[in-house]
């Protein structure tokens, strides 16, 4: 209720500031004739920018500094040896007690006196407090209003002043991205490193055995080899790739040199449907269809394959990667020049010669390129895995049977209790800062080569 | 010179033989390399058929719901309780409802499983002999809840009957549609051999009717009553997260991609962000939710499993999709129209905001949809924000507990009752697919719309 | 006027000592085109094209930039089926043969016309692998000796072979742009066509390595039947025996490269010749 007061006087403040900036403006233009630097709407949104930022200021300094000091003084109005008497939990208890006896909510049950007292106590600071930082806010941002009004005249340069501010917030909502990259760099690297102070990297990297005992809290805390994990990601991505790029590539070949406009006008966006589905909807289909298919058909031919397994996985996570190696492909493709194939044609090759002895050779670093892209994905993937790839974080080398990932590892290790204290909840970071060097490593040297690729063309 | 004419002419004989041979074998190769070409197509639009068609065939049966039409009576031989508090003169808000909550759990505390044992014996055959147990697990078990909620609502309702309409089962409605194998024994089955029968009877006598299963749209996640188990929850944390992420996400990805593209000098600095955001649109969406539990949630103690985290989460990952796709739409506006601007005399912050940045428009639009399509199906990193969590109520605010669609799904397929919940879960991935289908041919509908009036 | 005439008539001289009209007139016919239209969707490109190519001759195609010379020389080889949408009319008839007749197989039709393009294309293989791909494909040598000698007497007919002869297995991209193009020649004569098409070859190329290729073409054409579509005047009259002028799609005038030059019957190619149009 209070923040909806505060925040209609801004915009009140806002509405103001603005109208007396531009309506200042039009009087200088009407009285004395000179030519004016700027339009009023430019004087307008000078003196709202003057008037709002200290308004802004002092309420953001009481929205910071204020449930601290509310706190400290409620406390400060309850007798010191009951404060004593209580734990933190009992504090915090009844200062929430205190603070609805404040509002006109009232309390259920018997209501102490120390509580009353301090109720009224705190009714008295909020309202005064509330209109304290209202007043300083007015009046800081009516003097600047003041003031910035003050300034206009003819050869004021309100645009370009009003023009860097917007500057300087394009610029903040650039360094957006940034910190996020160092968000997660940061994040991940101090968690990890929390990890390492339990476990030592060399057991966490060259580790064979993930048996994490998720139930200790000191002492015994588990095995957390990373290759096992790391043999189940290799191997679904590995099988992903047999899928994917095959039948990625082909279907790219034959769109971009054999299909005509109308196939390739059905085809394509039918393609791209497939990128468009959730992963979830795939991992659903893993495990309800074609794990229990490939059971079946294993059991035909005298296998014995898991219906949860690298295999049912890393079939369907092809499937996903599909439109993502063909639309990569498509793009490759197109990129040689037609030159290269007319050369080709003049000779007398058939189109099947002269794309497998011309253009995929030209086109081959792009292909590489888009293939490193494809695997990062791979290797990224989650709910494919979580859901049909079983659990079984075993270092053994048989895609019919299950195993786990990197990724599956996070979500096991931090969807229980999120307390970032224990080994078990802090593995999910040193994993996840594992799976972020790989994939990066594979993007950032998949895209040095296909623009490496492009200029070669250019 | 002749000698030489002679020559050539023979070996341009003996070359055009040489070349036929090969023919055949060329043309057939051609044949079969075109002919893997099509078949890698086929294979990649029949896995979208496939997948279509199986979700379809398995979510379809999970839209109808069976529903009990009984006759309740409340009847004050099992309701033994005294009339509903009321306010008195003075009373604090917090001593009333105080007052009313006493009351309200005296009358959770009665047996309402009487009065639906009641109900349904009275629908049953006359002289019907079934084990009350037995009897009760026809009916869902929220709808002792369902009753006993009409009950507060009407207190006036004590000694009456009134018409309800609850919930069968999930183990009876597995038996209804034959989710369940009916050759199955005995002890395979879910339900008693008497309350199987009883359903049959039930079914024949109307009792029990198929109706579409708006539970799936209306209720909230249940745990204790299958049957009734709902997406309403889910719908309402998925929405505000999109809220969050078209508020922020747009705004903030377009000024970014305005400032690199068109302010900030080139130079070293500026190839390394636009590398950077490259990057970060690569990385998997579960590095984005460890960023989430990490800062979000145990640095700045925003709360667990709340849409605000979800979608400050999903804002993130969105954000270089949009980055780059504004980047590229600013890019393809013709540097002529830049120069009519400049020449006219505007400054390049009027020139980019009144006249490059209206033609983008349409681009900025589509990406922004697809952006939101493809966060709307992420489910890895809300998992690791904690919505891993059963959540049974409809979030108030951003701030309260909430789930997504695609975390639903996931929670569903988790159930122990497969027979229930794999068609459940199927029907609910249908929904999240038609939210999608909706979202990209919107996508596509206004960009050629506005690309045309452009 | 003629100044013009004048230099063609020395040029001439210098080079086509042993031609004149009346040997052009005798020579057999390669490639007869009659009524050759070519439409692109709705849009018509070539209207009705009939010539002859004399055999052994250089006969080329002149007119200013759009006008349908090189569509029409893509006609020949039957390039314009790889291009979507395009519709060719009339017939094409090569030592009597309909080349557009469905049982006649391109891929074979493209062993016996070879082409070079405006700019050099060759293939990211080493020089060898470049002039070996035509005979390899169609299976003209039967071992590695004999594709040996395919590949050096090509490279020699090009006049390449003493320059590359020490880095055959160098990638044919490292080479100079008139040493690129040369290669492409090359790769078009290891086949064993009998005509050979070049589509602007110098356009390219610097001055000197244009005429080196001139003095390969004039060299070729004592073997092969050459078509060259030129936009230059001067090298059509240095190189070429027999000279056709197209205009907007239509041919306007064809004949002994010396008559356009010196006496053109219509307007149109004067208009050209004298730099008026163009």
């Amino acid at each position: 209720m209070n923040s909806l007061i505060i925040a209609g006087l801004l915009l009140v403040l806002l509405g103001l500031a603005y109208q007396s900036g531009w309506s200042r403006s039009r009087g200088l233009v009407t009285t004395n004739g000179v030519k004016v630097h700027s339009r009023p709407q430019y004087h307008g949104a000078f003196v709202s920018i003057w008037a709002l930022v200290p308004a802004l200021l002092i309420v953001g300094v009481w929205a910071w500094f204020g449930p601290g000091l509310t706190r400290s003084f409620i406390v400060s109005q309850i007798p010191t040896d009951t404060v004593l008497a209580l734990d933190q939990v009992g504090l915090n208890a009844t200062i929430a007690r205190i603070m609805q006896l404040a509002s006109s909510y009232g309390v259920a049950g018997e209501v102490l006196p120390f509580e009353q007292t301090a109720g009224d106590a705190l009714r008295t600071f909020n309202f005064i407090s509330f209109l304290a930082v209202i007043c300083a806010a007015a009046v800081a941002g009516i003097a600047a209003l003041l003031y910035a009004r003050s300034q206009i005249n003819a050869r004021l340069r309100a645009r370009n002043i009003v023009e860097r501010v917007i500057n300087l917030a394009l610029l903040a909502c650039s360094a957006v991205a940034i910190l996020t990259t160092v968000g997660i760099v940061a994040s991940l690297v101090t968690e990890a490193y929390k990890f390492f102070t339990f476990i030592p990297p060399q057991d966490f990297f060259f580790g064979t055995v993930w048996n994490p005992n998720n139930a200790a809290t000191g002492g015994n805390y588990g095995s957390y080899g990373l290759l096992p994990l790391l043999s189940g990601t290799v191997m679904i991505t590995g099988i992903a790739m047999l899928v994917a790029v095959p039948i990625g590539l082909m279907a790219a070949i034959y769109l971009s040199q054999y299909a005509d406009r109308r196939l390739r006008a059905v085809a394509k966006p039918m393609i791209e449907i497939l990128a468009g589905i959730p992963t979830i909807v795939f991992g659903f289909f893993a495990l309800v269809t074609v794990g229990p298919f490939l059971r079946d058909a294993g059991r035909l031919v005298g296998l014995s394959i898991n219906a949860t397994s690298a295999l049912t996985a890393g079939v369907v996570m092809g499937i996903m990667i599909i439109p993502f190696v063909s639309s990569l492909s498509d793009d490759i493709l197109n990129q040689v020049p037609r030159t290269l194939r007319d050369g080709a044609y003049g000779l007398g090759a058939t189109k099947s010669e002269t794309i497998r002895n011309v253009l995929l050779p030209a086109a081959l670093p792009g292909i590489v390129g888009a293939f490193l892209l494809a695997v990062s994905r791979a290797v990224g993937e989650t709910m494919i895995v979580v859901l049909a790839a079983g659990n079984a974080p075993v270092l053994r080398g048989n895609p019919f049977e299950p195993v786990a990932t990197i990724t599956v590892s996070i979500v096991n290790q931090l969807t229980g209790d999120t307390d970032f204290t224990g080994p078990q909840s802090l593995v999910g970071f040193a994993l996840g800062l594992t799976l972020f060097v790989i994939t990066l490593c594979l993007n950032v040297f998949a895209l040095f080569i296909v623009r490496r690729f492009r200029e070669q063309y250019e | 010179m002749t000698d030489m004419l002679s020559t050539t002419r023979q070996t341009a004989i003996e070359r055009t033989k040489l070349v036929r041979a090969g023919l055949r074998r060329r043309h057939l190769n051609e044949a079969i390399f075109r002919g893997l070409g099509l078949a890698a197509i086929v294979l990649a639009l029949g896995f979208v058929a496939i997948l279509f068609v199986d979700i379809g065939r398995k979510g379809i049966p999970a839209f109808t719901q069976s529903n009990l039409h009984l006759t309740v009576n409340f009847d004050p031989a099992i309701l033994d309780i005294e009339p509903a508090p009321v306010r008195a003169d003075g009373q604090s808000d917090a001593d009333f409802r105080a007052a009313n909550l006493v009351w309200q759990r005296k009358v959770a505390l009665l047996n309402w499983n009487k009065v639906i044992e009641a109900s349904l014996r009275a629908a049953a055959p006359a002289g019907l002999e079934i084990d009350t147990r037995d009897l009760l697990t026809i009916a869902e078990t929220d709808s002792r809840h369902v009753v006993r909620t009409l009950f507060v609502e009407n207190p006036d309702l004590l000694g009456k009957t009134a018409e309800v309409d609850l919930l069968a089962s999930a183990n009876a409605t597995n038996w209804i549609k034959g989710n369940i194998d009916r050759s199955l024994g005995d002890a395979q089955q879910q339900l008693s051999a008497p309350a199987r029968a009883l359903i049959d009877t039930l079914v024949d006598n109307g009792t029990i009717s198929t109706g579409f299963a708006w539970s799936i749209f209306t209720n909230v996640d249940s745990r204790a009553a299958p049957a009734s188990a709902g997406l309403l929850g889910a719908f309402v944390g998925t929405l505000y997260m999109m809220i969050i992420v078209i508020f922020l996400a747009v705004p903030i990805g377009v000024a970014s991609a305005i400032y690199l593209e068109e302010f900030a000098p080139k130079s070293k600095l500026t190839d390394f962000i636009e590398v950077n955001i490259n990057n970060l649109a690569a990385v998997p969406s579960i590095v984005f939710g460890l960023l989430g539990a990490a800062v979000f949630i145990n640095y700045m103690h925003l709360p667990i499993s709340a849409p605000i985290v979800g979608g400050l989460v999903l804002t993130l990952m969105t954000l270089p999709t949009i980055i780059i796709a504004t980047r590229g739409a600013l890019l393809g506006v013709s540097p002529a129209l830049r120069q009519a601007a400049l020449g006219m005399g505007a400054s390049k912050t009027q020139m980019v905001f009144h006249h490059v940045l209206p033609v983008t428009f349409p681009s900025i639009l589509t990406a922004t949809i697809l952006g939101v399509a493809h966060a709307l199906g992420e489910t890895a990193p809300l998992l690791l924000i904690g919505m891993k969590a059963f959540v049974a109520q409809v979030p108030a605010t951003p701030f309260d507990q909430a789930t997504a669609l695609p975390v639903q799904i996931y929670l569903w397929q988790g159930n122990e009752n497969r027979n229930f919940f794999e068609p459940r879960t199927a029907a609910a991935i249908m929904v999240l697919l038609a939210v999608m289908i909706m979202l990209n041919g919107a996508a596509i509908y206004l960009r050629s719309r506005l690309e045309k009036r452009a | 006027m003629d100044m013009v005439a004048g230099k063609v008539k020395m040029t001439q001289q210098s080079v086509n000592s042993t031609m004149n009209p009346t040997d052009m007139l005798e020579r057999a016919i390669r490639l007869t085109a009659r009524d050759v239209t070519v439409h692109y969707g709705t849009k018509q490109a070539l209207h009705g094209i009939s010539i002859d190519i004399p055999d052994r001759a250089v006969t080329s195609f002149i007119g200013p930039s759009g006008c349908g010379k090189s569509t029409f020389l893509r006609c020949i080889n039957r390039m314009n089926d790889t291009i979507e949408g395009a519709k060719v009319g009339g017939t094409i008839k090569l030592d009597g043969e309909d080349i557009y007749d469905p049982s006649l197989d391109v891929v074979e039709l493209r062993a016996r016309i070879g082409m070079v393009f405006q700019k050099p294309n060759p293939f990211p293989k080493s020089i060898y692998e470049n002039v070996a791909y035509g005979p390899k494909i169609h299976g003209l040598a039967r071992s590695k000796t004999d594709m040996d000698e395919i590949v050096v007497s090509s490279l020699r007919k090009a006049g390449l072979f003493e320059e590359v002869k020490d880095r055959l297995q160098e990638p044919g991209t490292g080479l100079s742009g008139g040493q690129q193009q040369r290669l492409c020649i090359a790769r078009a004569i290891a086949v064993g066509p009998e005509v050979i098409l070049m589509d602007e070859p110098c356009s390219a190329l610097d001055p000197i390595a244009t005429a080196i290729i001139e003095e390969l073409i004039d060299e070729l054409r004592e073997n092969y039947t050459i078509v060259i579509v030129t936009h230059s005047m001067q090298q059509a009259a240095r190189v070429s025996q027999k000279t056709a002028f197209f205009h907007l799609g239509n041919l306007i005038e064809e004949g002994v490269t010396e008559d356009i030059f010196t006496n053109p019957v219509h307007k149109q190619t004067q208009d050209y010749i004298m730099g008026r149009i163009g």
